[in-house]
């Protein structure tokens, strides 16, 4: 099958997919199925109740993944989707997800993606979710995603949500609820411009014994742009939480970081660190000296710190 | 090669006064030699070297590479013109790697000569290559780094401040072997280390002593070290009994 020129480009950046990937596939176009394809071990089937798809994973798959990209290019449409992903237990995969939104028109366009992850005792996920806007219409790009983990005994997940440019406004929520001698491990990633705003909102509650969760966000905030960024940990049990958020500020930006803890247990080890600062007038002059102009050092020093 | 002719350089002070730092510097540094500039603290060495690399402004004089007066031109401009400057403290970067900043300073460089780049300063590539530049290194091993940055743009002229601070002895023997073969001798380059080391001294073509702001003295090695032997020493002395902070500038 043969992408359009713009599918080709909004799915290269969200999922690295220059062609239709081996294993299962689900791409999702205008709230349409393009492409549904499962595997042996990855059987997707659409919803029957409202629009989504159920990814489950047998028991014991292992090094397989999942591309389950969304585009949308209609002008004015407002895409809902409700994915489940149920993972077998000892299995280990990768989903990689994403949306993209091309937009030229003056009508907005949004995407709102609820996911729900059911990590089975012993499974191990790495989940990347990248988001990408584009197009030169007036109308707002809009994405709102939910991403819901509920994590077995012993299971292992490591989420990396990113967002570069692109979208007006975003309200992300991430919920995650942890069994006994769960890892979890969430990294965000964004960058804001122009007069964009996003929020995103993270509570983890750590409810089994010797589980242990990591949020880590890295934002950037330029022009006028506007972010603000809530990460709960809660411990319920014995366990070890940590909460991370860096920000750089630029021009007129605004960052709200507010990291939040409570533990309810007294064998409970959260921690949280939080800074918010412009870039250092020494790292630009080192990477002049060394030859780049102070627009390619900031990019350099921005790109480094987004990674 | 480089020439400052009467660089004055000042700056504000919390009370909005000027304070002049650099006095009427004239000072010419010849292709092929090794320059060493040594003084007490705060006579204006690290300030001599930002002026020369362009991150200090002067206040008057003028700044001459090759005949080329680039007084005028920016930090970046006179990276691109050949001069290069291994910061005293360099700054770390949250998410860029050893590689990537090797990469910055020579963009030519295949994994061979990052590999190398990292042996000349006694550093395990394996260990250091894919590491952030973040709070996770020493300050010795940034310093390492930092200098190995700067003999990978391969400058017309390299300035070099402090490099054996936070060093271990052996690395700055290896370190003196590097900056001998790579600059005695060259007709293309000229190297200019500020230093306290009386290791590093010896191996230098001429000795400039700057206090206060102003030349003190300039000379060989064999002219220059009774001048200022009874001073370094003077210094170690004290350190030694943790009378002095470890900083010896």
């Amino acid at each position: 099958m043969k992408f359009s020129e713009i599918d080709a480009s909004l799915l290269s950046t969200i999922a690295n997919i220059t062609e239709v990937p081996s294993g299962a596939v689900n791409i999702r176009k205008d709230g349409q199925p393009l492409i549904r394809m499962s595997s042996p071990n990855i059987t997707i089937n659409p919803k029957q109740d409202k629009p989504g798809i159920d990814v489950i994973v047998k028991p014991g798959t292992k090094g397989e993944s999942v591309h389950i990209p969304v585009i949308v290019t209609k002008a004015g449409l407002q895409d809902l989707v409700y994915n489940t992903f149920e993972i077998g237990e000892d299995a280990d995969v990768t989903i990689i997800a994403g949306c993209g939104i091309h937009n030229d028109s003056h009508q907005n366009s949004g995407h709102d993606g609820i996911h729900e992850f059911i990590i089975k005792p012993g499974a191990r996920v790495r989940y990347v979710e990248k988001h990408y806007g584009a197009g030169s219409g007036s109308g707002k790009r809009v994405l709102n995603p939910t991403t819901i983990v509920r994590m077995g005994r012993g299971s292992y997940a490591e989420m990396e949500l990113v967002q570069i440019r692109g979208f007006d406004d975003t309200y992300r929520k991430t919920m995650g609820y942890m069994e006994d001698k769960a890892y979890l491990k969430i990294v965000e990633r964004l960058l804001t411009h122009n007069e964009q705003k996003a929020q995103s909102e993270i509570e983890i509650n750590i409810e089994g014994q010797d589980a242990s969760a990591q949020i880590l966000s890295r934002s950037v905030a330029q022009d006028s742009s506007y972010q603000v960024f809530k990460a709960a940990m809660i411990g319920k049990a014995a366990c070890t939480g940590h909460v991370e958020c860096d920000s750089i500020i630029m021009g007129n930006a605004v960052i709200k970081a507010i990291p939040y803890l409570v533990a309810e247990n007294s064998e409970a080890v959260l921690t949280h660190e939080a800074a918010i600062g412009k870039i250092a007038g020494e790292q630009l002059i080192k990477l002049m000296s060394l030859g780049l102009t102070e627009t390619e050092a900031v990019n350099t020093i921005i790109d480094g710190f987004l990674r | 090669m480089l020439r400052l002719e009467q660089v004055s350089m000042s700056v504000n002070q919390n009370n909005g006064d000027n304070k002049e730092i650099l006095h009427n510097i004239d000072l010419e540094f010849d292709a092929g030699k090794l320059y060493a500039i040594t003084g007490p603290n705060g006579g204006g060495k690290t300030s001599l070297a930002k002026v020369i690399m362009g991150i200090y402004g002067l206040s008057s004089g003028r700044i001459y590479l090759n005949d080329e007066d680039i007084t005028d031109l920016t930090v970046t401009e006179r990276a691109r013109k050949g001069i290069a400057y291994a910061f005293q403290q360099p700054p770390r970067f949250k998410g860029l790697t050893v590689s990537d900043l090797l990469k910055i300073a020579d963009s030519e460089l295949d994994i061979i000569g990052l590999r190398k780049s990292l042996r000349d300063v006694g550093l395990c590539p394996e260990d250091y290559l894919d590491r952030d530049v973040g709070p996770g290194l020493s300050g010795g091993e940034m310093k390492r780094i930092e200098i190995a940055q700067v003999l990978a743009r391969r400058a017309t002229v390299s300035i070099f401040d402090e490099p054996e601070a936070g060093v271990d002895l052996w690395t700055i023997q290896r370190l003196i072997g590097i900056i001998v073969n790579r600059y005695k001798d060259n007709p293309n380059n000229t190297a200019i280390i500020i230093t306290h080391n009386e290791n590093v001294l010896p191996i230098c073509d001429e000795i400039i002593v700057l206090e206060e702001g102003r030349i003190r003295s300039r000379g060989t090695y064999e002219e220059i070290w009774p001048l200022i032997r009874d001073e370094i020493e003077c210094k170690r002395r004290l350190e030694c009994r943790g009378e002095m902070g470890y900083e010896i500038q």
